[in-house]
């Protein structure tokens, strides 16, 4: 138990994704310019997140590794999560339209982000068990909305502060994020002498 | 060598092809019915997405058309006739015309006419400056200048000129979004023909206006009087145009012409 919450708190703040992986930069500047749009990508990552680790990992386990197969691991990862996200489409749109309405463009947008296929291979590679790969994956989207929400918060300061020309727009974003993710760096070490 | 490929490739096809069918017979079992009518009725619509007719969007509108049979065809403004046209005959109604609208700013005070009365450095917004004390200029009613409405303008239809907003007629679709913007609700929507506007806002006394700007409207009801259709009246100090008695005007643009300050102006 102990390790699986040394797990979820470490894929949440010290291995978080976003900040300290520079896994999913794209959305991570890309929609949270609103905290809104921000929340709405952030529910998407952790649901799609969670649903690849859930599909990835028994193939992995199941079909890849015993005939030897393991370097077909991306390119089998990359399919699956595709189909994936495709089929957890359909059936939202059919079922719960008031979801499908709220996660709108952003289910498909994540279909081949890198923090998604990040967090399947990751999981395999540190040899995780099925369990402690689902509380990573689930802790790994918490990191990114973490990440995600207090990142709007800084951009919507910078909305209304005035930037020098040159860094209008993407430059001062990047500064930003850079400030945002040292922030992160000061969790190091923290986690683990926390439960010893 | 063969052996090698196959037995990566074939695991990968069969994967990728249980997967196709899966999505296959996913998307047939569970389709969702969607009105035919939908995509014909958001292809007519123009796709600005700038909300006039009280929807979210041209999506929302098209989705209303579909839903609710009561919803009115011709609430698309850009669209005008030829869109309201297209929609009644796809939904099988009386098509009602729409009578195109422009915008038009109810303040003439620029730089040659006013004053400043603060130095602002505050935010580059309209509602951020009204909030310190009535906004920079002398009058307090008149235009900002910080161009909210200029960026909430879908069609790029408004530039700043010496600091009052200033509207191209030919790009304005009347989407009425700079109306709601701007703090002092300068902006106001007008039929687009040609017409004479009050070019001004300030309900203050004569006196007081003509301190704060050279061109404001002083209440001195010359317009009034020479109005030969009885449009214009002059209310809180402040000239009215009625623009459906203006429609047959016998003397058009008398009012203009005898207005001393040039608030009232074609």
């Amino acid at each position: 138990m102990t390790k699986l919450i040394i797990i979820l708190l470490s894929a949440v703040f010290i291995n978080n994704y976003v900040l300290a992986k520079f896994l999913g930069i794209c959305p991570f500047l890309g929609v949270s310019k609103q905290l809104r749009s921000a929340v709405g990508m952030s529910l998407a990552v952790i649901f799609v997140m969670l649903m690849a680790t859930a599909a990835t990992w028994p193939i992995q386990k199941y079909l890849l590794d015993p005939h030897d197969l393991g370097y077909l691991q991306t390119i089998v990862f990359i399919l699956v999560i595709a189909a994936l996200v495709q089929l957890v489409e359909i059936v939202l749109k059919r079922y719960m339209p008031s979801l499908h309405e709220s996660l709108g463009v952003y289910l498909p947008l994540i279909t081949t982000n890198c923090a998604v296929l990040g967090v399947t291979i990751l999981n395999i590679d540190e040899g995780y068990t099925f369990a402690e790969a689902m509380v990573n994956s689930l802790g790994s989207g918490l990191g990114f909305m973490l990440a995600m929400v207090m990142f709007s918060g800084v951009r919507s300061t910078m909305e209304g502060s005035d930037i020098p020309e040159s860094f209008k727009g993407l430059p001062i974003t990047l500064v930003a994020a850079a400030i945002t993710s040292l922030s992160f760096m000061g969790f190091g070490g923290v986690i683990e002498n926390l439960f010893s | 060598m063969l052996e090698a490929i196959l037995t990566a490739v074939i695991p990968v096809v069969i994967i990728g092809i249980l997967c196709g069918a899966g999505l296959v017979i996913a998307s047939k079992v569970m389709a969702v019915k969607e009105d035919e009518r939908l995509p014909k009725i958001r292809e007519c619509l123009p796709g600005a997405n700038c909300g006039a007719c009280g929807f979210a969007g041209c999506d929302g509108y098209a989705r209303a058309l579909c839903e609710h049979p009561d919803t009115p065809a011709n609430l698309c403004v850009p669209g005008a006739d030829t869109v309201a046209r297209q929609l009644s005959e796809l939904l099988g109604v009386e098509s009602a015309a729409v009578e195109k609208k422009i915008a038009v700013v109810h303040c003439s005070g620029d730089c040659t006419h006013t004053q400043d009365k603060v130095d602002y450095k505050g935010m580059e917004s309209c509602q951020a400056a009204k909030l310190l004390y009535g906004g920079k200029g002398s009058c307090t009613y008149g235009c900002l200048g910080l161009g909210d409405c200029k960026n909430v303008c879908p069609q790029n239809a408004i530039c700043m000129q010496d600091g009052v907003a200033h509207i191209n007629r030919e790009r304005c679709i009347g989407c009425g979004l700079c109306t709601r913007v701007c703090p002092n609700r300068l902006i106001d929507l007008i039929p687009d023909r040609e017409t004479v506007v009050v070019a001004c806002s300030n309900r203050d006394k004569g006196a007081a206006v003509r301190k704060a700007c050279t061109s404001g409207c002083i209440g001195c009801r010359k317009c009034e009087r020479s109005c030969p259709n009885g449009a214009v009246t002059v209310t809180d100090n402040i000239a009215v145009i009625d623009y459906n008695k203006c429609e047959d005007c016998p003397d058009f643009g008398i009012c203009a012409r005898s207005c001393p300050t040039g608030a009232l102006r074609l």
